[in-house]
């Protein structure tokens, strides 16, 4: 058998590929939150009950109501969206211009009231979400069997990434969200409806969350506690990448993924530490993050 | 009606927090005029400008563009009334870049100038259209700034201080576009500290002095009126 420093070459392929899926959950998480923070700068402690939120969105819609897979990549991110709409116009709103620590309070309270609300209703154990048919099933690369749902998520994570970077890079509404970020008054002087753009920021960052929550929902089991097993490292993930950036948020969530993924085959007692050994040095050496501006 | 103001101001009082900055200030603008705000540094000018935007919100008093109330409108709604603000800081977006920047403010009206008319006035801006906003010099920057609005169609802007520590041959460009803006028809009420460049442009004078209005004068009465000027601005 093949090896590479020792180490079975099916076994470095398969932990770069979970890796890989890893990350993109890393980076379409901490993409919404540098999206929220660049212009709210509120830091969304309520992001990871919003990425669970979406799986139950998917789960509850296919037991109750019978709408598979693919209507839910749709439904239930529109759902979330319209509560965090909600929140931000009757909660978050009073917010703004006032320490950035009432925000981040208010949005863990949320995220405790939620996850707490669905153990209640729930329970803590994981519901399975079968995969859709059509992905079911694995594909072989000739070096390793990759399952095809597996496949899917990385390339949906990139679209979605992709798609959200011209977002905001390269359209008017993605102008008038940059601008924003750097002086609310002027832009909203200027005639741009800015408390209008942040209700929608808001809404689109949760949305985000909550289709990321979809797609792992045949990965993941679907439980209260998914989101806030992943926040913490997303969190990190924003910070290596810089407050904000969010070409930083999309690349150092796929980086960490796959290192974090090498850890786990060349020294697996490390693994679940990694992300923050290395943020804490970025911290040390460049504390606006890798891809962030210095103020 | 054609001799009614196009903008106008009655008592206006404004309050930075606690502290009452504006006192009863009262200000007319005719269609097409040119005004200056003339005053030391402290004297309330920027803050006029600031307090009409609504930038500034705690305000008392009438402001109002053709006889609509600008004091009870949300922030973005005044300039969908028709007012451009070119602030002294200019406001060039860094993550923008020039072309951004320009396109940026929304229309209020269809007659701003188009592209092509902005490209031929300012050719530098073309030039340059695809640098990030802030690599441009500071000429460059306020001609951008004053560009932006005039592609909205706003009928009337105001102007903070658009020669600050600019070199002189930029300060006469400037000029120079103020003038074809007038001759267009503009309406434009201006801060400006510079009296030789202000004199070129402005039809009447307004002398403000610890918040409050202290004088007003018609353009030609400038050299006349000198004496009197060094004394209040203490330049």
């Amino acid at each position: 058998m093949n090896t590479i420093f020792g180490v079975p070459t099916p076994a470095l392929y398969g932990q770069i590929l979970i890796g890989l899926i890893n990350g993109s959950f890393y980076a379409m998480l901490s993409l919404g939150l540098a999206v929220i923070f660049g212009l709210l700068r509120v830091i969304n402690f309520a992001h990871g009950a919003q990425y669970m939120l979406g799986a139950f969105a998917a789960y509850l819609l296919l037991t109750y109501v019978g709408i598979g897979y693919w209507p839910a990549l749709i439904v239930a991110p529109l759902i979330v969206g319209a509560v965090a709409i909600v929140i931000e116009r009757f909660m978050l709103r009073r917010l703004y211009g006032i320490d950035p620590l009432y925000g981040l309070l208010l949005t863990f309270g949320l995220a405790l009231i939620l996850e707490g609300a669905f153990r209640h209703w729930f329970g803590a154990a994981g519901k399975p979400y079968a995969p859709p048919a059509e992905l079911t099933g694995a594909l072989n690369l000739g070096f390793m069997f990759m399952p095809i749902y597996r496949g899917w998520v990385v390339v949906a994570s990139l679209f979605i990434c992709v798609g959200t970077w011209l977002l905001i890079e390269k359209t008017r509404l993605g102008a008038y969200l940059r601008a924003a970020t750097e002086n609310a008054t002027l832009v909203q002087a200027f005639g741009v409806n800015v408390p209008l753009l942040l209700t929608l920021t808001y809404g689109l960052g949760a949305a985000l969350a909550a289709l990321a929550g979809v797609l792992a929902a045949p990965i993941y089991q679907v439980s209260p506690l998914m989101g806030s097993n992943l926040i913490i490292i997303v969190f990190a993930v924003v910070v290596v990448g810089g407050m904000g950036s969010i070409l930083g948020a999309i690349v150092t969530g796929y980086v960490l993924g796959v290192l974090e993924g090498l850890t786990k085959v060349f020294y697996p007692e490390a693994s679940s530490i990694v992300i923050f050994v290395i943020m804490a040095i970025v911290l040390l050496v460049r504390p606006a993050g890798l891809f962030g501006r210095e103020e | 009606m054609s001799n009614a103001p196009l903008l106008e101001i009655r008592g206006l009082n404004a309050w930075y927090g606690e502290s009452h900055v504006l006192h009863g200030v009262d200000l007319d603008i005719r269609e097409g005029e040119t005004v200056t705000l003339l005053g030391r540094n402290g004297a309330g000018k920027t803050t006029t400008l600031r307090a009409i935007m609504g930038i500034l919100r705690r305000r008392e008093g009438v402001i109002r563009l053709r006889g609509k109330d600008l004091i009870g409108l949300p922030l973005h709604k005044v300039a969908q009334a028709g007012i451009g603000y070119v602030p002294e800081e200019r406001g060039i977006f860094a993550s923008l870049n020039v072309a951004e920047n320009l396109m940026l403010p929304p229309n209020v009206a269809e007659s701003g100038m188009s592209l092509d008319e902005i490209y031929t006035l300012f050719p530098n801006l073309h030039e340059r259209r695809s640098s990030q906003g802030t690599k441009l010099s500071g000429g460059e920057q306020q001609m951008l700034a004053i560009a932006r609005i005039l592609r909205t169609g706003a009928r009337i802007i105001l102007l903070d201080e658009p020669t600050e520590g600019l070199a002189p041959v930029i300060v006469q460009r400037i000029g120079d576009v103020l003038v074809a803006l007038k001759k267009r028809g503009m309406t434009i009420l201006l801060v400006e500290q510079n009296f030789r460049f202000a004199r070129k442009v402005a039809d009447r004078f307004y002398l403000m002095e610890d918040g409050r209005m202290v004088n007003s004068f018609p353009g030609h009465e400038l050299d006349a009126r000198m004496d009197e000027l060094h004394e209040v601005l203490g330049v």
